[in-house]
């Protein structure tokens, strides 16, 4: 089984490939400076000349949008690793050295999955001034509930292979048996929920910043563009409409290959 | 039964400790202060008049001391007063927040209910047709919609565009004077988008769940045996099937019932709904400790409490687990 059989999972992978290829090349492609005033141009419809109109102080959105992306990623990728890094580390003690540590480890997962999530990062990011490095890292101390559990599942079954007892019974030290024989073996579903992360990374961040808590002004993000449109929803439907479209097609790319990824990984659900 | 129960309900108050110490140890190292206190570059206010208020709100004891405090009030229900102006008890204020955000998300569970079965199911019985093909496209845009965006884009299409809908708020200008079966109209119309864009997210989630367990109940050895038998497709399908898949569902009912209370933020907002989601974001915003430490108790207990009926649903919708054969 390879990724090219499905084709949504095709389909993701070229949509996330194409976002990331937008954010990365944005300097180049911007037809404007994303935060150049032009008081000669606020609140444009679309045109030739402004793809996707203007916002209230007469910035190009679609150059904004362009920038967005790029706080987007930047965000999903971080949380992410952080999450995964944390996950991993809890999942995998818990998962090898199993009783003690892992009923304390599991506890302290069990009570981070207790607290409302979306309430713990909006009170955290409040409380802190919101900038991109907080959200950042609470979006990553937030998520890593699943990666833990996954990673211990996964090696709560594999420490009792033969190839694992085997390298035991050789003497092979603990960190070693843990970073080259348990963890290479349980990568496919890390990864999995990697890829799945950053799409609901990018969900979280647009909404914090469409409740302004998250990235400020004048830098933009797809979620502030929002806000500009729900307070100019009267006049100008392309505020509205674009930055949403951006980050539907971006999320809904990081869900199908994440998918596809599962598919082709979970030898249990090919047919 | 007791047994377990007691013993679950033991368990839950460890968890409950530990919430709280961590938020209200957040909450307080946090730098700034609250909204109310915090007036350091008013000229008008001097610095003993601000180690006054602190006094006067508890706030220049030692950490441990005001948690312990805030734990002996919250043994006698007490959730205190808030840190705004009014000074009110937050139970009171959260009181009063509590049924617009319970009705909409009521209302939104019920919608995607009705609609997230039929959905599932039809999809799990005619797998890799047409609809299920359409479906499984529509529930990935499901889930990767973002809910306020929709919201802005119903607002525009129905709100502003055409005027049909109003889109923000809970009632109209000068409702009051309404009998009371137009205010319950008007009542309605209000809460129309935001009901739909709450049921949007768990709708894609919810159909997803239902065919996967439809799935699997569909390829169990009984039903295979009922059709051998010659038990008809419909009833083997909405009788046989559909009630063992709706275990699933049981569980997943019993998850979202923190939610119920919880409500969404970004809904609330988006529309301006007085619920339990805006009340959290200024209490947030005013940095209101007693309000913000009263929120999340509540929801912290709802979680557990969720968890544990959707254990004991299960458990009593399962025959299996019903009658002995203790896991």
């Amino acid at each position: 089984m390879s990724l090219a059989k499905h084709p949504l999972a095709l389909a993701g992978l070229s949509i996330v490939a194409g976002v990331a290829l937008l954010a990365i090349l944005a300097p180049w492609i911007a037809p404007y400076d994303p935060t150049a005033i032009d008081v000669h141009a606020i609140l444009l419809p679309p045109s030739l000349e402004h793809l996707c109109g203007t916002d209230t102080l007469g910035r190009d959105v679609f150059s904004r949008m362009l920038f967005g992306a790029r706080v987007s990623l930047a965000v999903g990728f971080i949380a992410v690793g952080i999450a995964i890094a944390i996950g991993v580390i809890l999942g995998a003690l818990a998962g090898f050295y199993g009783n003690r540590v892992d009923a304390v480890i599991m506890r302290v997962t069990d009570m981070v999955l207790c607290f409302p999530t979306f309430f713990l990062i909006l009170a955290v990011i409040a409380f802190l001034a919101p900038s991109i490095w907080n959200i950042m890292i609470v979006i990553g101390l937030t998520s890593w509930m699943g990666v833990a559990r996954l990673v211990r599942a996964e090696f709560l079954s594999l420490r009792e292979r033969e190839f694992v007892l085997a390298a035991r019974g050789l003497g092979v030290p603990t960190f070693r048996l843990i970073s080259r024989y348990l963890l290479p073996n349980a990568m496919g579903p890390i990864l999995v929920s990697a890829v799945l992360g950053v799409a609901g990374a990018v969900l979280v961040e647009s909404g914090l910043s469409f409740l302004g808590l998250g990235v400020q002004p004048p830098n933009p993000s797809w979620g502030n563009i929002l806000t500009d449109g729900k307070d100019n929803i009267q006049l100008a439907w392309w505020l509205s409409l674009y930055p949403g479209l951006a980050i539907l097609i971006t999320v809904l790319g990081y869900n199908l290959l994440g998918e596809g990824l599962r598919d082709l990984f979970d030898p249990k659900l090919q047919r | 039964m007791l047994a377990y129960l007691g013993k679950r309900l033991a368990g839950m108050l460890p968890l409950m400790l530990g919430i709280t110490i961590i938020s209200f140890g957040m909450m307080h190292l946090a730098p700034g202060s609250p909204a109310i206190i915090g007036q350091e570059f008013n000229p008008k206010v001097q610095a003993s008049d601000i180690e006054r208020l602190r006094a006067y709100y508890g706030l220049d004891k030692p950490l441990y001391v005001q948690y312990w405090q805030w734990l002996e009030r919250l043994a006698k229900l007490d959730f205190g007063e808030s840190f705004s102006a009014d000074h009110r008890p937050v139970l009171d204020k959260i009181r009063e927040r509590i049924p617009v955000t319970l009705w909409i998300n009521i209302l939104a569970l019920l919608l995607t209910l009705a609609v997230a079965i039929p959905i599932g199911v039809a999809s799990a019985v005619r797998r890799d047709s047409l609809f299920d093909r359409v479906m499984t496209v529509l529930v990935f845009i499901g889930f990767a919609i973002p809910s306020f965006w929709l919201g802005l884009l119903l607002m525009i299409g129905l709100g502003v565009n055409h005027n049909w809908l109003p889109i923000s708020g809970m009632h109209s200008f000068g409702w009051q004077r309404l009998d009371f079966w137009d205010q319950q109209a008007d009542l309605l119309q209000h809460l129309l988008l935001p009901v739909f864009v709450s049921a949007i997210g768990g709708l894609a989630g919810m159909s997803r769940f239902m065919r996967s367990g439809m799935l699997e109940v569909i390829r169990a050895d009984y039903i295979t045996t009922a059709r051998a038998m010659g038990v008809p497709e419909t009833s083997i399908r909405y009788r046989l099937a559909l009630k063992n898949a709706m275990l699933a569902i049981i569980t997943l009912l019993g998850l979202s019932i923190p939610g119920l209370i919880g409500g969404s933020v970004i809904v609330e907002q988006l529309f301006s709904i007085p619920g339990m989601g805006l009340l959290f974001y200024e209490a947030v915003m005013a940095r209101d400790y007693p309000l913000v430490m009263g929120i999340t108790v509540i929801g912290a207990v709802l979680t557990l409490l969720g968890n544990l009926i959707a254990d004991l649903a299960y458990a009593w919708a399962d025959p299996r687990i019903r009658h002995g054969r203790k896991s």
